[in-house]
């Protein structure tokens, strides 16, 4: 679809999140809010021994904090907590215009969010569900 | 009534503006009125015992009386000149709300109301202990006079409505309820933001108690509001902000304050606001509410027939565009209002999307945000195809199909 506002990869999240749904066996959750806009997602992960098995979300939002949020955990399912905050320094790193070529190819389809840093009013839909994953593992050491 | 008479579309070619129910463009008029008021007449009013003075005052209180004779007050003293509607109305609640309610009393909302017409009277009412209980319209917007009728009690102190939505862009009749209120023994603060730019107001005709409203939604600049209130009220009322300007005398342990209006004015004021104000008037009343009336029907009758045809967009409210003052909100099938807003803004097209500081309306009517056109006398046919144009596309840029 040539005319698509967003890129594809972000589209393609958005309409068919894979991770959108309840996690029974989750460990712990955590919720994000933008009170200005009502994005709001719930992030849960199930965390053994210090790793990622699994991990969904639920809510609702725009496209960029639907789909930014589906892409992170495809990203951290199945890696290390450290590992995990990592990447989401990158993040808020490629949000910030900072990140180096080689730190960007870490972040693989997160990628697809890069051009966010040109939407000061998105900024904060892109970094929604990073920043709860972000809370949820410093509440959960 | 065309788009050279505001400078903003020439600073801004290909900008198609429809937030005016965010806050209006402003006249060459008014932006002259305010330049010429501190180019040739500043001073500080009211205490220079010199000429520019005297000047400064008489174009303060000649803006005052303007105000008054625009919305059909009584009297100059009834015109308190604030920020914005939203300071207008926490000076009611704070000066009138916390002085005359205690825990036994209601103060009943309608729930379409916008924060500032809701989130004082929360803060008086756990201040207070006073009761808050809420008014609900029906889908298309509006409220019966039997429902409000049912919802005042003995203990119902004030009634909080708006004149016109600022989600429906629906007229509540205030001068009926304004009459079953008092009949009950309830004051109405009526919130005229989304009002006195559209129609006609006459506060004595509708006999509300307290009306607010913003200069910057009617072409005047940002930062000078209004609250008319009725000189009875306000004489009872203690000051809500104090200091200088506001007192007649003062001693070490007490004051006498100032006579109406200036009891409720503290402080150095907004003389370039009100002058600003003052030209904003003399510009609506220059074109007039009929013609006023008649082109924001005529553009919204014209978007409403197109939207209606769009598949995927649901607008909220009345199915008359005409009940709508120029203010339609409306959502699109699958796709988060922020998205189309976004979607607008990379076509030069200014909307509004979010809840419009009336989140409480929004879970009534079981959606978490929307998106609001609203129209101004700047805007055209072109607009509205433009318009137009881009919704048809919202969807398939989002990605789904046809």
């Amino acid at each position: 679809m040539p005319d698509n506002f967003y890129n594809d990869v972000l589209i393609d999240h958005n309409l068919h999140p894979q991770h959108l749904h309840e996690l029974p066996c989750a460990t712990c959750s955590h919720a994000g809010v933008n009170p200005s806009c009502g994005d709001e997602i719930t992030l849960h992960l199930q965390l053994e021994n210090g790793v990622v098995q699994s991990g969904s979300y639920t809510g609702v939002g725009c496209a960029i904090s639907q789909a930014s949020a589906d892409i992170m955990l495809d990203l951290i399912i199945g890696r290390s907590k450290e590992n995990a905050l990592h990447l989401a320094e990158l993040f808020r790193k490629m949000i910030a215009g900072e990140i180096t070529e080689p730190e960007l190819g870490e972040l693989e389809e997160a990628g697809a969010l890069q051009n966010i840093s040109r939407m000061p009013a998105r900024v904060k839909c892109a970094v929604l569900a990073w920043k709860t994953l972000e809370l949820l593992l410093h509440e959960n050491k | 009534m065309n788009k050279q008479d505001f400078p903003v579309f020439a600073a801004n070619p290909g900008l198609v503006y429809l937030d005016s129910a965010a806050t209006a463009q402003k006249p060459q008029s008014v932006m002259d009125a305010v330049q010429h008021y501190y180019a040739a007449e500043n001073a500080n009013p009211m205490r220079g015992l010199y000429g520019l003075s005297v000047k400064a005052t008489d174009a303060y209180e000649n803006a005052r009386e303007a105000v008054r004779n625009f919305i059909h007050a009584g009297s100059r003293k009834e015109i308190i000149f604030t920020r914005n509607a939203t300071e207008s109305l926490n000076l009611v609640a704070y000066s009138w709300g916390m002085q005359n309610l205690c825990g036994s009393d209601e103060i009943l909302i309608a729930v379409s109301e916008h924060h500032s017409n809701l989130v004082p009277w929360q803060i008086v009412s756990q201040r207070t202990g006073a009761k808050l209980r809420f008014l609900e319209c029906d889908k298309s917007g509006s409220f019966s006079e039997e429902s409000l009728k049912n919802a005042l009690t003995m203990h119902t102190k004030i009634f909080a409505i708006a004149q016109i939505s600022n989600v429906f862009g629906a007229l509540n009749p205030i001068g009926t309820f304004a009459e079953i209120c008092h009949n009950n023994g309830t004051l109405i603060v009526c919130d005229g933001t989304q009002s006195v730019p559209h129609i006609p107001v006459d506060v004595q005709a509708i006999q509300v108690d307290f009306l607010a409203f913003s200069g910057h939604k009617m072409y005047a600049p940002m930062g000078i509001g209004v609250l008319y209130g009725r000189r009875e009220l306000l004489e009872s009322m203690p000051p809500f902000l104090s200091g200088g300007e506001m007192i007649e005398y003062v001693q070490r342990e007490s004051a006498v304050y100032a006579e109406l209006p200036h009891k409720f004015e503290a402080g150095t004021v907004n003389v370039g606001g009100a002058v600003g104000l003052h030209a904003a008037i003399g510009f609506i009343n220059g074109i007039g509410f009929d013609r006023i009336q008649q082109h924001e029907n005529r553009l919204a009758t014209l978007a409403f027939a197109q939207m209606r045809d769009i598949p995927g967009v649901q607008i909220i409210g009345s199915s008359d565009a005409a009940a709508h003052h120029g203010i339609i909100t409306f959502t699109v099938d699958g796709v988060h209002p922020h998205d189309i807003a976004a979607i607008f803004d990379a076509d030069g097209i200014a909307i509004r999307a979010g809840h419009h500081c009336a989140q409480p309306l929004h879970q009534f009517l079981g959606v978490p945000s929307t998106v609001r056109m609203s129209i101004g006398l700047y805007n055209d046919e072109q607009d509205i195809d433009r318009f137009i144009s881009t919704l048809k596309t919202v969807r398939r840029r989002m990605g789904y199909a046809g």
